[in-house]
């Protein structure tokens, strides 16, 4: 037909199921979505800037408002990444319980995303039901540093301070809880037939196209590939514990939405391990030049308290050199690369967001497809917008 | 052909029901959402709320003004002017957060040499106007007096009790 023409639509910034604040452009024929840009950039902060004016300690605080969804995530890969640099050693029980919050943040994570996920498609009560048990997990991040959502709880060669008493059987209340949780979600829609058609077959991206794209987390093994930075390249102690890697077979909504459960089963499964291996001992790092001391020796000794002067006022200093770290957070590889002249602020931090590379992919998942897939493509991939643009 | 009718008659027969019967179900259970302006919620011991600055037994400021708690702030909001009394004793003519500015990490108290500041529980204090979110230090005084003391009486803050953990003496001194 000679009257045929595409027209440019614009969805978001404001929209409700773009998850925060991003803008995407549709070439439609139809109701045929020909070609989909996405535009970043609308809630740029200037987090990674800013990161260069403040000292090591001080620059984890940024971090947690990256991805905000899974802030102990960000914390570790930050934390780790100069722990890398200054080898630092920190304590088997630092490293157990950073492993254990870090588990509950990705449960955190998959449970926000699947309930905005299946609320876009139109299971209201999915977020219900997603939201009351994530109260159980900021109630967890409260208990043992004091806020809700930016948690700030690593420190460079461990933590904070230890968790409190009751952490133990806190976190058995979680895991004795969570799995029939997890089995009423299923309940409600993997065997659902609206569910099931809004899903399957949409969104497919075959996993050469993911390698390609740089695509990681879920999105990645949804499409069939096993790569998991916890298995493949094992940091931390996640070498310790046995769990499995889940993969899809299609890569579509559908497999994605079915690894991200699975794999909340196995990270209820890290936990429990981890719980039951939690050692006695320190939780941060015996070297002075890193961690003050504790607070009432700092109340006691003249020299102590010289020395946590010295370390509020003027930090550490990491050596000059730069490193590169990664982590698989809930929603990918997550990255932090950190230049370092010597000085006790950071030369240069960057990351390198999942969010951001996974929405690259954008129109792959989306061309060809009926305008009402793009909303389940966008929830699919699970973005978080504070991570894509810092 | 015979798959697709299986799938068919699963979420006709199957899924339909087992969902509704999962919604179903929690009509007859108790409702976990807090009457938040009735009831007010428990927070845990750890909670970051509101800053307050502490007192002596006798009622004298424990705050020196040494100038860590801003030093370690990373938003910038802590600010302080330093005075002596005739006797010596330093003490903060002029101390102000600025609560707009705060984001709550906690990094003032776990900085501070004297035990004087602490954020605690008090969380409900919006305002239509941003002057008042400039704490001066008798506001920050005033809510120890009138809400925290019970609280810091039991110390039950997390950075006054770390008996695990032992401090070894560094090799080197520290510092450039």
């Amino acid at each position: 037909m000679a009257d045929r023409e595409t027209m440019t639509l614009n969805m978001g910034p404001q929209h409700p199921a773009t998850h925060g604040v991003l803008r995407i452009e549709l070439d439609l024929e139809g109701e045929t979505v020909i070609e989909a840009r996405p535009i970043v950039g609308y809630l740029h902060t200037g987090i990674e800037k800013n990161m260069e004016a403040k000292t090591y300690t001080q620059a984890l605080t940024m971090t947690d408002r990256m991805d905000y969804l899974a802030p102990l995530s960000n914390n570790l890969v930050y934390v780790q990444a100069i722990e890398k640099l200054m080898e630092v050693e920190v304590p088997i029980r630092a490293e157990y319980i950073r492993i254990i919050m870090t588990e509950l943040t990705r449960l955190n994570s998959h449970l926000v995303w699947l309930g905005t996920h299946a609320l876009d498609i139109g299971a209201m009560s999915m977020l219900l039901y997603c939201f009351r048990e994530r109260e159980k997990i900021t109630q967890m991040y409260e208990f043992v540093s004091g806020v809700r959502m930016m948690a700030s709880y690593f420190r460079v060669g461990g933590l904070t301070d230890d968790v409190p008493d009751g952490f133990e059987e806190r976190v058995k209340d979680i895991l004795d809880t969570f799995p029939a949780h997890i089995d009423e979600y299923e309940g409600l829609l993997t065997d659902n037939k609206i569910w099931r058609n809004r899903t399957i077959g949409v969104g497919v991206i075959s996993a050469e196209d993911a390698i390609d794209a740089g695509l990681s987390g879920p999105n990645l093994r949804g499409s069939g590939v096993a790569w998991d930075l916890r298995k493949s390249k094992p940091y931390s102690i996640y070498d310790k514990f046995d769990f499995i890697v889940p993969v899809g077979k299609n890569g579509d909504c559908y497999d994605r939405y079915l690894v991200r459960l699975e794999e909340m089963r196995q990270s209820l499964r890290i936990i429990r391990q981890a719980l039951d291996g939690l050692p006695e001992g320190p939780t941060k790092s015996s070297d002075g030049k890193i961690s003050p001391p504790a607070k009432y020796e700092v109340l006691t000794g003249m020299e102590q308290l010289i020395h946590h002067f010295k370390l509020v006022v003027h930090g550490f200093q990491p050596p000059v050199g730069d490193i590169y770290h990664s982590i698989e957070s809930p929603k990918g590889e997550i990255g932090c690369y950190l230049v370092s002249d010597g000085s006790k602020k950071p030369y240069r931090v960057h990351f390198r967001p999942p969010s951001f590379v996974n929405i690259s992919a954008f129109n792959k998942l989306v061309a060809g497809r009926m305008i009402a897939d793009v909303i389940a493509c966008i929830g699919s991939i699970d973005i978080v917008l504070g991570e894509i643009d810092r | 052909m015979n798959i697709d009718m299986w799938q068919t008659f699963k979420s006709v027969f199957i899924a339909i029901p087992t969902g509704l019967s999962i919604t179903f179900r929690y009509l007859f259970r108790k409702p976990v959402t807090e009457q938040y302006p009735k009831v007010r919620p428990k927070f845990e011991d750890r909670y970051r709320g509101l800053h307050y600055l502490t007192r002596y037994s006798d009622g004298s400021e424990r705050c020196v003004c040494c100038g860590l708690c801003a030093a370690a702030c990373p938003a910038d909001c802590i600010y302080m002017e330093c005075a002596e009394t005739p006797s010596g004793i330093r003490y903060a003519r002029i101390y102000e957060i600025n609560e707009l500015r705060c984001i709550f990490c906690g990094m003032c108290e776990e900085a501070c040499p004297e035990e004087a500041i602490f954020l605690g529980h008090e969380f409900e204090f919006s305002s239509g106007d941003r002057d008042d979110f400039i704490y001066t230090k008798e506001m920050l005084l005033a809510n120890y007096d009138k809400i925290e003391k019970e609280r810091v009486a039991k110390r039950i803050k997390p950075m006054i009790r770390q008996e695990r953990f032992q401090f070894k003496k560094p090799a080197a001194p520290i510092g450039h």
